[in-house]
């Protein structure tokens, strides 16, 4: 029985060099059973949950609860119990919005651009990151919509033959971003459940009972693992990250639109869309990393989730966080050099104003703070990460509070105002945390929250795998 | 269940292996020895299988094209139609007077074209695989052998069916048996 069959298909008869050289993507000593044994059991609830879970679910699901009271007063009263007024109209509803779908950008990231990219590092993280992915939309979705204040006329964002006979201004970035982020929500359900789909069939055939056994049968649409159904599955995941690079860019941008096309100063900038995708990169990695760091502990999966990949998220969180420091001088920069008595008097506002504060702090938090990164010892320290990636979170949230706030002082003197912020606004962004955790919990109980699908591809040839291994041996 | 009740019919025989090189290396004796209704199983995708059997390009990047075209092309269809023809709306001088000139306009519509290309690519990606694989299937004549719960552990498998020309339940084991298999099993339809 040669195995020498294979070398014609692969890159030769050995490894490439620069394969041995990489860090380990699954450590321990894994065979194709004990990779499903380790990932599935947490799914199938054969390994006790850890109380961490209980914990966070509790709390998530108590803020959860906060979130149906602040919408059911927001739903009596109207938008009117928020800090919005003119001339700061959106308020938290975009700032909550724009950074909630900035956090979900990194899971499209993960699982589209870095598989593209042939990074093997993603495997790991690829599938709770896209479950964050869908939960982030989500919560974002929710401000736009209560912010209409009749959200169950939310449907009339769509064009559908009415009885008024109007249509959607089809000019407007607003209208744009409806199809964006509902196509991107779409997305991402699609490729997440495509990527699911042999998961979802591993765990039919491991469950201990019969009840797990059907839902997950269903879940798996019958599932068998045919070469022709194989060869067919990996085309349709390679084209949907494809599709799925450009999708993730276009979505932020038009979301930049909604500022970029406007004439406010300091917002109608060619830079926003780029800045915008960089900046949602940056939070989003920063968001993987809160959710990889306890996951890994409470769960044992270092043998998956390496310090290998923690290190990488670390450096692209450090990358890009120097990109949106560009950004934040670019602006400053692009007022002065106009020589636009608004852009510029616009940027003092900002930097030293009434609400200069909160440009320090973003300063602070996405500029100062990242720089810790550079030293390896500091990534490799979870703790100094984690407390990192919480900083850049608030620091981006702070980031959209600047851009928005700049609506205090534009023109005229006369249109200038104040805002802030009411009870009943935290209460909404805390909520939808509360939401974001109820389901990210539920996903990691029911769901295999690593792909055992490709870790087991990764696996050396000689534990059953397709050599993703970095001590892989070529073929004998 | 695992050997078929007397008369009822044989959907395929079934040899287990235990790493995907000695299937590719049964595939392609199986090949060579004239069956044609053969298939091979995996935990994970395994290009080499499928190469073996034949199956060297799949149909799902034709059919995902067209979806995406189909998607991108109505929606800036519909933007056109919506916009310039049925209630033209003349919002900041960006367009003309009629209908054909709207499309002056045409940049303003390429984030939702854009945005219809993709959702309906991914859609017909998923659709279109269920279909054409024939899923959703809960209930398969496989599922009814023994070991195949395994196929999606750490085993791997082929199959030749009962409907190919060449079979014949004994010299078909026989020969089978002959791949170095870890088992046969008879699998009923």
């Amino acid at each position: 029985m040669s195995t020498g069959v294979l070398e014609q298909h692969g890159d030769g008869p050995g490894v490439a060099p620069h394969v041995e050289a990489m860090p380990l993507a699954i450590g321990g000593n894994h065979s194709l059973g004990s990779v499903v044994d380790s990932i599935g059991d947490i799914a199938t609830c054969v390994k006790p949950h850890p109380r961490e879970w209980y914990i966070v679910f509790a709390a998530g699901f108590a803020m959860f609860g906060m979130f149906a009271v602040a919408v059911t007063y927001l739903l009596t009263m109207g938008t009117g119990i928020w800090g919005i007024n003119v001339p700061t109209a959106w308020g938290f509803a975009i700032i909550n919005f724009v950074w909630w779908i900035g956090i979900g950008h990194a899971g499209t990231l993960i699982s589209a651009i870095l598989l593209l990219l042939h990074q093997r590092w993603r495997t790991s993280i690829n599938r709770f990151a896209e479950a964050m992915t869908i939960f982030a939309v989500m919560c974002a979705g929710v401000f736009p919509l209560l912010h209409m204040g009749r959200p169950w006329l939310a449907y009339w964002l769509f064009p559908f033959p009415n009885n008024f006979a109007m249509w959607p201004q089809f000019r407007s970035p607003l209208a744009w971003d409806v199809f964006a982020v509902s196509t991107y929500f779409t997305v991402s359900v699609v490729f997440w459940y495509v990527g699911l789909i042999p998961d979802f069939a591993v765990l039919r055939d491991s469950s201990p009972t019969k009840i797990q056994k059907w839902i997950y049968g269903m879940l798996s649409m019958g599932w068998r693992g045919s070469a022709y159904h194989w060869r067919r599955y990996e085309k349709v995941y390679l084209i949907l990250a494809g599709i799925s690079t450009p999708l993730v860019f276009s979505v932020h941008s038009i979301v930049s639109f909604d500022f970029a096309v406007s004439i406010v100063p300091l917002w109608h900038a060619t830079i926003f869309p780029p800045f915008f995708v960089i900046g949602a990169i940056f939070s989003g990695f920063a968001m993987v990393l809160v959710l990889a760091i306890p996951l890994r502990k409470w769960y044992h999966l270092e043998d998956f989730i390496t310090d290998w990949h923690i290190d990488c998220c670390a450096k692209v969180m450090l990358a890009t966080g120097m990109m949106v420091s560009y950004g934040y001088f670019s602006e400053v920069w692009m007022a002065w050099y106009s020589h636009s008595e608004y852009e510029w008097g616009t940027s003092k506002q900002r930097m030293f104003g009434p609400y200069g504060w909160s440009f320090w702090c973003l300063i602070f938090c996405n500029f100062v703070v990242p720089q810790i990164l550079w030293v390896k010892k500091w990534r490799m320290n979870s703790i100094v990460l984690f407390s990192v990636s919480i900083v850049a979170l608030i620091g981006m949230w702070f980031e959209r509070y600047v851009i928005v706030i700049t609506l205090t002082r534009e023109y005229i003197p006369a249109a200038w105002g104040r805002y802030a912020p009411t009870i009943w606004d935290w209460a909404t962004f805390i909520g939808t945390f509360g939401m974001f955790f109820t389901f990210f919990m539920l996903f990691v109980r029911y769901v295999p929250m690593i792909s055992m699908t490709e870790i087991r591809e990764l696996l050396p040839k000689k534990s059953g795998g397709r050599d993703g291994h970095a001590s892989a041996e070529g073929p004998p | 269940m695992s050997a078929p009740a007397k008369g009822s019919k044989l959907f395929c025989l079934l040899a287990e292996y235990d790493n995907p090189e000695a299937l590719v290396v049964a595939i392609k004796r199986a090949k060579e020895a004239g069956y044609t209704k053969l298939d091979g199983y995996s935990p994970y995708g395994v290009a080499e299988i499928a190469d073996a059997l034949g199956f060297v390009k799949s149909e799902m990047a034709t059919v995902m094209l067209c979806g995406g075209l189909v998607g991108a092309t109505s929606a800036f269809c519909m933007q056109w139609y919506l916009n310039a023809v049925d209630y033209p709306l003349n919002v900041a001088g960006r367009a003309v007077s009629d209908p054909i000139g709207w499309l002056d306009s045409w940049p303003s519509f390429i984030p939702v074209t854009f945005e219809g290309g993709i959702l309906t690519c991914a859609l017909s990606g998923l659709f279109g695989l269920l279909a054409v694989c024939g899923l959703p299937r809960p209930h398969h004549p496989l599922f009814n052998a023994p070991k195949f719960e395994a196929a999606t552990r750490d085993k791997f498998f082929l199959t030749v069916e009962a409907n190919d020309p060449k079979f014949d339940l004994n010299t078909t084991k026989e020969f089978l048996l002959g791949l170095q298999p870890q088992s046969v099993v008879e699998v009923p339809e």
